[in-house]
């Protein structure tokens, strides 16, 4: 007879895993880099590419040659940070700056850490931001959406809906008059608009949205929280004066809230474990989000909102504990 | 909508492939080996030695304390010796082994298979007499039925749960009982509810056994009392704090008992065997055993004596499939391993599971990504990524107050974690060290 197995209980196991967790998420943003591509052309593909290919083999060196450990590269975490690096990105940003930028996303913003799982703070987030900081003309110059035959790195340029909006309000000009620079709600849902790659179509990351739903790689908690909180804090400000504040719609269809919302602030290394530790962590991205973009000297702030919060995530996670069974009953009733 | 518990819970693949084959009845083996401990609570103290006759009935060891139990011949024959033996534990411990001869039953147990309605004895008597017959909790966890009948000083009862959720995996042990023994079952409820004295007995039944909940329904309208409801199917329905919670709304405090709530929970072929001790004077000898498993040729239920060799029970299915890989003791959830198809049949083994060898590795392990699965299907409401890492460093006090004696091992975190950790095999060793801890502090 063969010898028998024997290991405790349980014997079976959901038919799940970390790579196939990952891979649902990049399945999750197809539909926006397909609309990325036939907005921005070449451009999207050249830095989707870059962001991806040198993502994957920084972390592949990295824990070759300095961690001396096996390169977990086939979990598919590097190429999901490489992904979302670049839907964080103009189109038109020159690859040496983009290396850079994967470079520290996966080596600071990961690696330096212990890599997968021990990262406190977004790793694309990371990267993103130390661009952002580090090269801000390169970073704020965006590619006007024309289509395929957009160019690459010489693609002409055009400020974003927020850049506008921003801009304008300073200068002390009305929302109605600004709002026939930008393009009309519709317009915005699916995308046709100036910004970084992957966050212009709101109808494609919903369709993402609902997939990770339906696949249960998400629950909706943290988007709901911060989606929920942008159109309560921006309808206040907007019903109070509605010709300095933009209206709530406007908010959530431009700039990074649907990106930033459904797919970074919902990265699970970074974000609570419990669903009221959720529902704070997204209720708090909303409310620095908006007091970025109406009070701030960035037109936007979902990145710094999100890293915000992901510093706050071990405090909530100690503090902030799922409601045990039992725990508050006396005499049962 | 179908009841259920609040919280948590996962839905594994369910495999019930023995639930259309009827109950047969396995025949004797040559020998038996009936361990001395096969309850919750002080091993029995062997009363027979080495040369002696048994009749199937007779007292073989006696109960050692209020939590113990009796234990009873399975067999007529000779004892052989009384030795250590592997059982389904894994350890060698001691056993009562018996060479069968015939099969001959002790003179007072009625052998008849007539329905006895009448319930003659009175509490007491009914208490004694469950106690007499070493009536253990058949679902699995062995705990001396006359424990939980005998309700303290100051402890209101109201309600009496009956658990015949079968919420393991491709167990069936307990469907088929509901379908073939529903009259008996229901008799011993009442006895239960008289041993009890309350007038209420809820029967919860998962909803994937719609025959059992159709024949049931039908058949309580004669008992008044008892209502069967069907439940969600969702792991662990039959965790005792789940199902008290899913079928009444009450929840049984941290650290508490179900008869903190008004409660009572016995399990459906509990409940059969309190039939079967009380009205036909028959102890607590045989038992139904589900054998099963994806490549088993008949996957089928036997009614088994104690201490039969599971190697039995493989044969009469059709042997061992070529792929085994492992042969666990109980459900896929919460069963036991074997490490031998030697090991005798028990009262608490409602199954024996034959699992290929490709689905009987583990998962191989990756980094904890913090996804709070566990958190989310946990049905005790606790944080098992959290204590399983508190327990690898050994963080006892911290263990304590995240909560790990709340544990039911219940293995849902474990089972839906996508890095494949072994989550619960660390919560148990911190749970152990913290009862551990709890225990000398009493001291």
């Amino acid at each position: 007879m063969n010898k028998l197995f024997i290991s405790p209980s349980p014997h079976v196991y959901e038919d799940t895993s970390v790579k196939r967790l990952m891979f649902d998420v990049v399945i999750a943003l197809l539909p926006a880099l397909a609309f990325s591509i036939y907005f921005f052309g070449m451009g999207a593909i050249i830095v989707t590419l870059t962001a991806v290919i040198s993502c994957v083999a920084f972390e592949w060196l990295i824990q070759k040659f300095i961690l001396k450990q096996e390169p977990s590269i086939s979990d598919g975490s590097a190429i999901l940070t490489g992904l979302l690096l670049a839907f964080n990105i103009p189109t038109n940003l020159p690859i040496w700056i983009i290396i850079i930028g994967s470079l520290v996303a996966i080596g600071i913003g990961k690696m330096s850490f212990g890599g997968l799982g021990n990262n406190p703070f977004n790793p694309a987030l990371v990267g993103r931001v130390f661009m952002l900081i580090s090269f801000p003309v390169q970073m704020t110059s965006w590619p006007v959406p024309t289509g395929f035959s957009n160019r690459y790195t010489d693609a002409v340029t055009g400020a974003t809906p927020l850049g506008v909006m921003k801009e304008g309000l300073s200068a002390g000009k009305p929302v109605s008059e600004l709002m026939s620079n930008i393009p009309s709600h519709m317009e915005l849902f699916y995308g046709h608009m100036g910004g970084s790659m992957g966050e212009i179509a709101a109808l494609a990351l919903l369709i993402g949205f609902a997939y990770m739903l339906f696949r249960k790689v998400i629950k909706c908690h943290i988007p709901v929280a911060i989606f929920t909180t942008i159109i309560a804090f921006t309808g206040i400000l907007w019903l109070i004066n509605p010709e300095s504040n933009a209206d709530p719609l406007f908010h959530l269809l431009t700039g990074g809230v649907m990106l930033g919302a459904i797919y970074m602030a919902t990265d699970y290394v970074t974000s609570p474990m419990s669903v009221k530790g959720m529902w704070i962590y997204g209720i708090g991205i909303g409310v620095i989000t908006v007091a970025i973009r109406v009070f701030g000297a960035y037109p936007e702030g979902i990145s710094f909102a999100i890293l915000i919060m992901n510093a706050f995530v071990p405090l909530i996670n100690m503090y902030v504990k799922p409601k045990r069974f039992g725990e508050e009953v006396k005499d049962g009733q | 909508m179908l009841k259920t518990f609040p919280k948590g819970g996962v839905h594994p693949e369910e495999g019930k492939y023995s639930a259309n084959s009827a109950i047969a009845t396995l025949p004797l083996p040559k020998t038996v080996s009936i361990p001395i401990a096969q309850h919750i609570g002080a091993p029995s103290k062997p009363v027979v030695k080495k040369g002696d006759k048994v009749k199937v009935g007779d007292k073989i060891a006696e109960s050692a304390g209020f939590v113990s139990a009796n234990i009873h011949s399975s067999v007529s024959g000779t004892v052989v010796k009384v030795d250590n033996v592997l059982d389904s534990t894994g350890y060698k411990r001691p056993c009562v082994i018996i060479d069968v001869e015939g099969d001959d039953w002790n003179e007072n147990i009625d052998k008849t298979e007539d329905l006895k309605k009448e319930i003659s004895l009175t509490d007491k008597e009914i208490l004694n007499k469950i106690n007499e017959s070493g009536i253990v909790g058949l679902g699995g966890a062995t705990f001396p039925s006359h424990v939980k009948l005998s309700v303290p000083d100051g402890k209101k009862i109201d309600v009496l749960i009956i658990n015949g959720v079968e919420c393991e995996p491709y167990l069936t042990s307990d469907h088929r009982l509901m379908l073939e023994k529903a009259e008996e079952m229901l008799v011993g409820i009442q006895i239960l509810m008289k041993a009890l004295s309350v007038n209420s007995a809820l029967i919860g039944i998962e909803n994937n056994k719609p025959d059992a909940i159709e024949h049931l329904t039908a058949l309580v309208k004669d008992y008044p009392g008892i209502e069967v409801h069907p439940l969600k199917v969702q792991y662990p329905q039959g965790g005792e704090k789940q199902l008290i919670k899913a079928l009444i709304n009450r929840e049984v405090p941290s650290g508490g008992l179900p008869l903190d709530v008004g409660a009572v929970v016995h399990n459906v072929g509990t409940a059969y065997a309190v039939y079967e001790a009380v009205q036909k004077n028959k102890p607590l000898i045989e038992r139904v055993v589900t054998l099963t498993g994806k490549s088993v040729q008949k996957p089928s239920n036997f009614m088994v004596r104690i201490g039969t060799p599971v190697n039995d029970l493989i044969e009469a299915a059709g042997g061992l499939p070529e792929d085994t890989g492992k042969v666990i003791n109980g459900g896929p959830m919460m069963g036991k391993a074997l490490n031998s198809l030697d090991v005798p049949v028990v009262k608490g083994t409602s199954g024996i599971l034959i699992m290929p060898a490709e689905l009987s590795k583990r998962k191989e392990e990756s980094n904890c990504i913090r996804c709070a699965k566990c958190v989310s299907v946990c049905p005790q409401g606790l944080e098992p990524y959290l204590l399983n890492r508190l327990a690898q460093l050994e963080k006892n006090d911290k263990l304590e107050t995240g909560g790990v004696m709340d544990c039911i091992e219940c293995g849902s975190c474990a089972y839906t974690c996508p890095a494949g950790l072994p989550l619960l095999d660390y919560i148990r060793l911190g749970k152990s060290r913290v009862s551990q801890i709890i225990r000398s502090r009493k001291q």
